[in-house]
């Protein structure tokens, strides 16, 4: 008898039960469709339905199917061609009103959605697309602050009636130099109080002045590039939606890059317009004698006036004078406000757009000011066969308020749904973002490639698995087919926490699953030689497995978590390709240390273990 | 099935000196291909411009190279991408056109466009397959350190479990032996001049996993036997181990080099590469283990008394009479 606990039975069933249910989400491929969503106040109801069908009749596109989800439209096709086709003709037919964007629907059943089982998303490489790696100007970053800081500077002095003779920028920061060392002392003493991210050094100029080097802190920088990349990622979240990409992957990698793939699209100068947009922001006094829906109506605007228009399309007129740009605004965040507990937006700017506000709603309290966004997207045209680039400028009032009290550096905007604050903090911070990127990688994957990838994947993890179980087999026999059971589970176990964790699939994360199908094996090979050994050395079957089982885990545990470091190490170090498999490789391990030990004995205490006497073993 | 007799016996340390003084040569051979001839760096670590075009004609990839470089653009690799008309040729962008200080991306259409005049004056009849894929050099500086800090991480790690649950001696023939695998299979790559890409470098990684598997088979095999047997000579030991495992070192690569040569047969062009990495891997990781791994145990002179679980005096047990 072999005494196998009942409890690993169990968790053994168990483990075989959940690898079924959350590998099997992979084998319902995805259904190229398009996902229409709605723009301010456009709708998804039966009439945009019909119009859809009507479009699609008549550019004479075959689909499948159309079906309302929530708030989004999908339209189903049979291939990536008329998927194409298709979404270019909605996208002219439909116009601004909703966003037509390129997806991959799923075909899961309902019933395994709702148990939470999902297939694994592709790679870029299996589903094609484009990939952007965009380097962010850190310099530019530093520029700006170390402006910033200057002004700040000259302010403060200003405001403590501190004689000085000049102040500039040097090196890593900025430079001050006084006449006399009590003017310098009552300096440092003033700006150490209000700029508490500076480090400050005394020293002599070469003509006998006092200088006060201010530099910014080291982790105050790092926080600032840190910033800088946050914000950009932000910054191309919003415009890539704008692009109608359904499943975008927008994050920072290493230091001070972004990378941007776009599944499905395929028109490089498209997306390399939308990212390359520059925003800034613009804060605008509002001029209430004019009644903004007549000027709308008449275009008669006063001459110091301008008319806009917010995202709704409600107009308003405002002064031309700016109160306050976008590169004096330092910071915007969504909080609550502390006595009504209602959504706000807090700004911060700095101390020369502070001064600004400062003058400004000190004579202006009760009225109205408003924010402009701008947004400046380059455009290259043909005309006669040349090139000709030139930007397109769109401005729209983001929102407009009533000046409540007098304030400068910090302020709230209040007045708005948790939505619209939220929204509204997002694109005041874009506005201000000021590090310029530069694309440094662009790789563009067709979509046929991708679904030869595809194929040529799911065949070679096909046949290397099937090789390898007739190997097994052949060579341990009734062994090597329990341990061939325990590899088909030790794959679809490996599909199943890829799926379950959201890995996504890549060509080398499918080397990384056939390589481990070979690696996997190894245990039951191990297990496998040691019952032989200690059959020749004449003990019996029972006893035999026994001792194998024993005897390997020692060299099996030591030889995987080897194998686990190796991957490990691929995982914490590498990028892309390598990060990829190295996921594939450690999951891989992980779980084939279950099955192939654990599962196998299972089955074969099964096999084995009722009978009392067992006189020979097939292995 | 057997096909290793139980009781086999095969002096493999007797052969050290033959088979170490083999693993110099190739070691030696491996350092001057590295060296000399170089890796083949793939786009991912050179940085540069990927222009694939299709010919209407077939083309012979010679003529396509002699069109470049009459155009000026020498140093371009040109390479078939399987059949007789489709053509991918990397290059560096030139240094008038890279020093313009124009972002990279602009650089790269720039570069496409005339290199594709440049065809188009040797044989009409050419087209762009796609837009031209770059990557910067710095990117590709980046890749290449951050490859080798893997490699090296990896080994560390490994060298500090193997330290803990065996004995510094097996850490260090492992480490060596680590080496020895990763410097030939690199080696191999550069004679043949493979072209080295990011999937290439993960099966160099995947490989120094590879091969301390099977060290630690027979090193765990070797230390069982240190510790049953009374007394026996190191070499005596490391033979019997190197035997007893042998059947299991040789099964475990067949079966894995079955899994990449399916691999390489049906995964297409984007896993050659580490399909064929993986099998040369095997094959030096294999024999390194056999014939390498052991003489370095030997060389740096373990011994029983090295393995032998270290025994707590138990004072309860002294006290009983």
């Amino acid at each position: 008898m072999i005494d196998f606990p009942r409890w690993k039975y169990w968790l053994v069933g168990i483990a075989m039960v959940l690898g079924l249910l959350y590998a099997a989400p992979n084998a319902f491929p995805p259904q190229p469709a398009v996902q229409i969503s709605p723009n301010r106040d456009a709708r998804i109801d039966a009439t945009l339905q019909q119009q859809v069908t009507a479009d699609l009749a008549k550019a004479k596109i075959p689909y499948q199917s159309i079906t309302i989800d929530k708030n989004r439209m999908l339209v189903r096709f049979a291939n990536t061609e008329v998927q194409l086709q298709g979404s270019d003709t909605l996208r002219l037919a439909l116009g601004d009103h909703y966003t037509v964007a390129l997806n991959l629907a799923t075909t899961v059943p309902h019933w395994l959605q709702a148990i939470g089982g999902r297939a694994m998303p592709l790679g870029l490489d299996l589903q094609g697309g484009v990939h952007f790696l965009m380097s962010v100007d850190q310099d530019a970053v530093l520029k700006k602050q170390q402006q910033r800081y200057l002004d700040d500077i000259r302010s403060i002095l200003r405001q403590k009636q501190i004689p000085y003779d000049a102040v500039s920028q040097s090196g890593n920061g900025v430079l001050a130099v006084f006449k006399t060392s009590a003017d310098r002392d009552k300096a440092r003493g003033a700006i150490s109080l209000d700029a508490t991210d500076l480090n400050l050094a005394d020293s002599r100029t070469p003509g006998g002045g006092y200088a006060l080097t201010a530099t910014i802190k080291p982790e105050v920088l790092q926080k600032l590039a840190q910033t800088a990349i946050t914000q950009n990622v932000t910054t191309l979240r919003n415009r890539v939606n704008e692009l109608g990409v359904s499943e975008p992957l927008i994050q920072q990698q290493g230091e001070n890059r972004i990378v941007v793939e776009l599944p499905g699209v395929q028109d490089t100068a498209e997306a390399k317009r939308v990212l390359g947009a520059v925003a800034t922001l613009e804060y605008h006094a509002e001029d209430e004698s004019v009644n903004p829906q007549e000027a709308a109506r008449t275009g008669n605007v006063p001459p110091d006036d301008r008319l806009y228009y917010t995202k709704d399309g409600r107009p308003v007129v405002l002064k031309k004078r700016v109160i306050v740009s976008g590169d004096e605004l330092v910071d915007a965040s969504q909080g609550y406000d502390q006595q009504s507990g209602l959504p706000d937006v807090n700004v911060t700017l700095n101390s020369a757009g502070a001064r600004k506000m400062l003058d400004f709603t000190t004579q202006n309290v009760g009225k109205r000011m408003g924010v402009v966004y701008i947004e400046q997207t380059p455009e290259v045209k043909m005309v006669d066969g040349k090139e000709i680039r030139t930007s397109k400028t769109t401005e729209t009032v983001l929102n407009d308020a009533v000046v409540q009290g007098v304030f400068g550096k910090k302020f709230q905007t209040t007045g708005l749904s948790q939505q619209e604050a939220e929204t509204l903090s997002l694109m005041l911070r874009s506005g201000s973002l000021a590090a310029p990127m530069q694309i440094v990688e662009e790789r563009v994957i067709g979509p046929s490639l991708g679904q030869d990838n595809i194929r040529k994947g799911r065949d070679a993890v096909i046949l290397g698995l099937a090789l390898v179980l007739l190997a097994a087999a052949f060579y341990y026999r009734l062994f090597g087919l329990v341990a061939d059971i325990a590899l088909v589970f030790n794959l679809m176990i490996l599909v199943a926490v890829m799926s379950a964790i959201g890995v996504t699939l890549t060509m080398p994360g499918i080397a990384g699953i056939v390589l481990t199908l070979g690696m996997a094996i190894d245990a039951n090979v191990l297990i496998c030689e040691r019952i032989r050994e200690e059959l020749h050395n004449g003990s019996t079957p029972l006893a035999s497995i026994r001792a194998g089982y024993e005897k390997a885990w020692s060299t099996i545990l030591d030889a995987n978590v080897t194998h686990l470091l190796a991957a490990l190490g691929l995982i914490t170090v590498g990028s892309g390709a390598i990060k990829g498999f190295g996921i594939t490789l450690f999951i891989g391990v992980s779980t084939s240390l279950f099955t192939s030990v654990t599962m196998t004995h299972a089955i074969t205490a099964l096999i084995h273990g009722r009978r009392k006497k067992l006189k020979t073993l097939w292995v | 099935m057997e096909l290793f007799h139980h009781d086999l016996n095969i002096n493999f340390l007797g052969m050290r000196k033959i088979s170490i003084v083999i693993s110099a040569i190739l070691l030696a051979v491996s350092i001057w291909a590295i060296a000399v001839k170089g890796l083949n760096y793939g786009l991912d670590f050179t940085g540069g411009i990927l222009i694939q075009v299709n010919y209407q004609q077939p083309v012979d990839v010679g003529d396509v190279r002699t069109a470049l470089e009459k155009a000026g653009f020498r140093h371009a690799v040109v390479q078939s991408m399987g059949g007789t008309r489709e053509i991918s040729i990397r290059l560096q962008p030139p240094k008038q056109m890279g020093a313009r200080k124009e972002s990279p991306d602009k650089v790269a259409g720039d570069v496409s466009k005339s290199v594709l005049t440049a065809l188009q004056a040797a044989r009409p009849g050419v087209k762009l397959a796609q837009p031209p894929d770059f990557v910067g050099p710095e990117v590709g500086q980046e890749l290449k350190t951050s490859g080798i800090s893997a490699a090296i991480v990896v080994i560390i790690g490994i060298m500090i479990y193997l330290w803990v649950r065996f004995e510094k001696r097996f850490a260090f023939a492992a480490v060596a032996s680590e080496f020895h695998d990763t410097i030939i299979t690199l080696g191999i790559i550069a004679l043949v001049q493979r072209e080295f890409d990011m999937t290439v470098l993960a099966a160099v990684l995947a490989v120094i996993g590879y091969s301390i598997n099977d060290k630690v088979v027979v090193f765990d095999r070797v230390r069982e036997l240190f510790r049953l047997t009374r007394k026996a000579e190191t070499a005596q030991i490391l033979n019997r181990a190197i035997n007893n495992t042998l059947s299991r070192t040789i099964i475990t690569s067949v079966f894995t080099a079955i899994t990449m040569a399916s691999l390489y047969l049906f995964g297409g062009p984007a896993v050659h590469g580490f399909a064929i990495t993986m099998l040369i891997g095997i094959l030096v990781g294999t024999l390194s283990s056999i014939f390498f791994a052991s003489p370095m145990l030997l060389w740096l002179g373990v011994s029983k008394k090295d393995l032998m679980p270290v025994t707590r005096e138990n004072p309860e047990l002294a006290r009983r009479p």
